[in-house]
């Protein structure tokens, strides 16, 4: 009995890194006010972790402090096997190594963010050309290819802001695509658009979900989060108040708060 | 015809076409000032321009380069300047907020006298520079002309830029770092751009208003555009025709930087 287990057991140990993500004990206060009060979190890779909460949970700032758009005041986070060293005071200590660490970070921003003084075409060639040195040449034929999947393929020469919100952000997706990340960060990616314009954002994210890209999602959409997501992470006032696949979060919650907020998001 | 005043709305510039400037009221305004060139060219003074032309197009030239010159000079400088006062350490931002608080709180025509007739008769009684290769032109008067221009234009556009620095959207900003980039990358890709992009307006009102500064460096000697019409007065006591010309070369000139900063704003997509 004892050696097939022990086959199993080994089996289910894999030898190459799977962890995209590994979050350990994360604290964040803006003063006295403490956000997060250690937030853990491991997504492996081709995980689509859909972050939850009301406002004021800390969801957004949980996803910003991943790629230290906030500086953490204290845990450990780890990208791709690598630790990014921190201080006592949570800034990290080399700004190289976060920069190379952020390049493999895909972030989608709720109000798009979009470098209005480019076109499309300008913005999704940008971070490639001028930060990864990829030949313009070829930049230029990724970042076609990338816009027309997210159908803007013939708008590529226009300024952002002579777009809709949902072509927008969905050009912000191409533009993220364009780095190629190994995990895709999206906050609260269509919060700002009108009703109507939603639809065509989720679609592109469905997509890339379905290929089996690694993503971090703070939403507000609890159908969509249910539909995609491999994990769902339920946060209150700074703490992972549940967790678990969408089934068991959204079917079956079990916390009581959790119950309340899908009554009222419902 | 149906609804005039819709079709100019809704064409805005390419639709104020020939077509709209023969409505009567224009018509009897063309003919009025086309009445005014005739009679200027017939009943002034106009024969002294061959003699006086060769100076005239010397000073032009003088002005235009003076001031594209103490404009872009000055432009570079008002970059460090806007950005110290804008993000820097108190001791960068103090010293470039004490420049242009004094730039802009004297006038332009005692900054040119202060350094011509302060620095340009100190530096004399200094060997070293009497004896240095750039003597020959530091007993000039215009390295002080052009020296005063460009401090004044860095001084009210250190200002300009940094409110420009501060003005720039965050999150734009904060796309560039989360993609990695590097802070000298963003700031050269991103944030001065974008800075320049949203002061042009202002930038081009300011450009035009150098222009009309430059007349002052006359006072101290260089024989610019203003100066040749000065002389024109002086030798032939002719007052009138001279200053038209001049008004007209100013125009001009400021009809160009006008339209070449609107042609800017088209291009980087400032002008929606």
């Amino acid at each position: 009995m004892a050696m097939p287990e022990l086959t199993a057991d080994e089996e289910q140990v894999p030898v190459e890194e799977t962890e995209a993500i590994r979050v350990t004990d994360l604290h964040k206060s803006f003063g006295t006010l403490e956000v997060l009060k250690g937030v853990s979190l491991t997504a492996h890779k081709g995980d689509v972790v859909a972050i939850i909460g009301g406002s004021g949970s800390g969801k957004s700032t949980f996803l910003r402090c991943i790629n230290f758009l906030e500086t953490p005041s204290s845990g450990q986070i780890v990208i791709n096997g690598e630790e990014v060293l921190m201080r006592p005071d949570g800034m990290p200590v080399k700004r190289r190594q976060i920069e190379r660490i952020r390049t493999r970070l895909g972030m989608v921003f709720q109000a798009f963010n979009l470098w209005t003084h480019r076109t499309l075409l300008e913005n999704v060639i940008e971070v490639p050309v001028h930060v990864l040195k990829v030949p313009r040449a070829k930049a230029i034929e990724r970042a076609q290819a990338l816009l027309e999947r997210v159908g803007l393929g013939d708008r590529a020469d226009t300024f952002p802001s002579y777009l809709s919100g949902g072509q927008q952000q969905r050009a912000a997706i191409a533009r993220a695509l364009a780095v190629d990340p190994s995990v895709m960060l999206f906050d609260e990616p269509t919060s700002a658009l009108d009703p109507e314009l939603v639809g065509e954002v989720l679609t592109v994210i469905r997509d890339l979900a379905a290929e089996g890209r690694t993503m971090l999602l703070v939403t507000h959409e609890m159908k969509f989060a249910r539909e995609v997501a491999t994990h769902v992470v339920y946060l209150f006032e700074g703490r992972i108040e549940e967790q678990g696949p969408p089934e068991e979060v959204f079917g079956n919650p079990k916390s009581a708060r959790l119950q309340q907020f899908l009554k009222t998001v419902g | 015809m149906g609804a005039p005043g819709s079709a100019v709305f809704a064409g805005g510039g390419q639709m104020m076409g020939w077509r709209s400037l023969l409505q009567p009221h224009r018509i009897v305004l063309m003919a009025l000032f086309a009445g005014l060139v005739v009679w200027c060219a017939i009943s002034l003074r106009w024969d002294w321009i061959p003699e006086y032309a060769p100076l005239a197009i010397e000073g032009a030239w003088r002005t235009i380069w003076i001031l594209v010159v103490t404009t872009v000079v000055g432009f570079l400088l008002a970059i460090p300047l806007g950005l110290a006062q804008a993000i820097g350490p108190w001791y960068l931002s103090m010293p470039a907020k004490t420049f242009c608080t004094i730039i802009r709180g004297t006038p332009l025509l005692l900054q040119i006298w202060l350094l011509y007739y302060g620095l340009g008769s100190l530096f004399p009684q200094i060997p070293w520079i009497r004896g240095s290769e750039l003597w020959p032109y530091l007993r000039q008067a215009w390295p002080y002309a052009v020296l005063a221009l460009t401090l004044s234009y860095a001084g009210y556009e250190g200002e300009v830029m940094r409110g420009a620095f501060a003005g720039v959207n965050k999150g734009q900003l904060e796309a560039a770092n989360a993609f990695g980039m590097p802070r000298f990358t963003m700031f050269r890709r991103i944030w001065l751009p974008q800075a320049i992009r949203n002061v042009l307006p202002t930038l081009g009102g300011e450009t035009i208003l150098q222009l009309k500064a430059t007349p002052l460096v006359a006072t101290i000697t260089v024989v610019e555009i203003y100066a040749v019409s000065s002389r024109v007065r002086s030798d032939l006591f002719i007052v009138y025709e001279p200053l038209l010309l001049l008004a007209l070369f100013y125009m001009i000139i400021a009809g160009i930087i006008a339209l070449l900063f609107r042609r800017f704003e088209l291009k980087t997509g400032s002008r929606l």
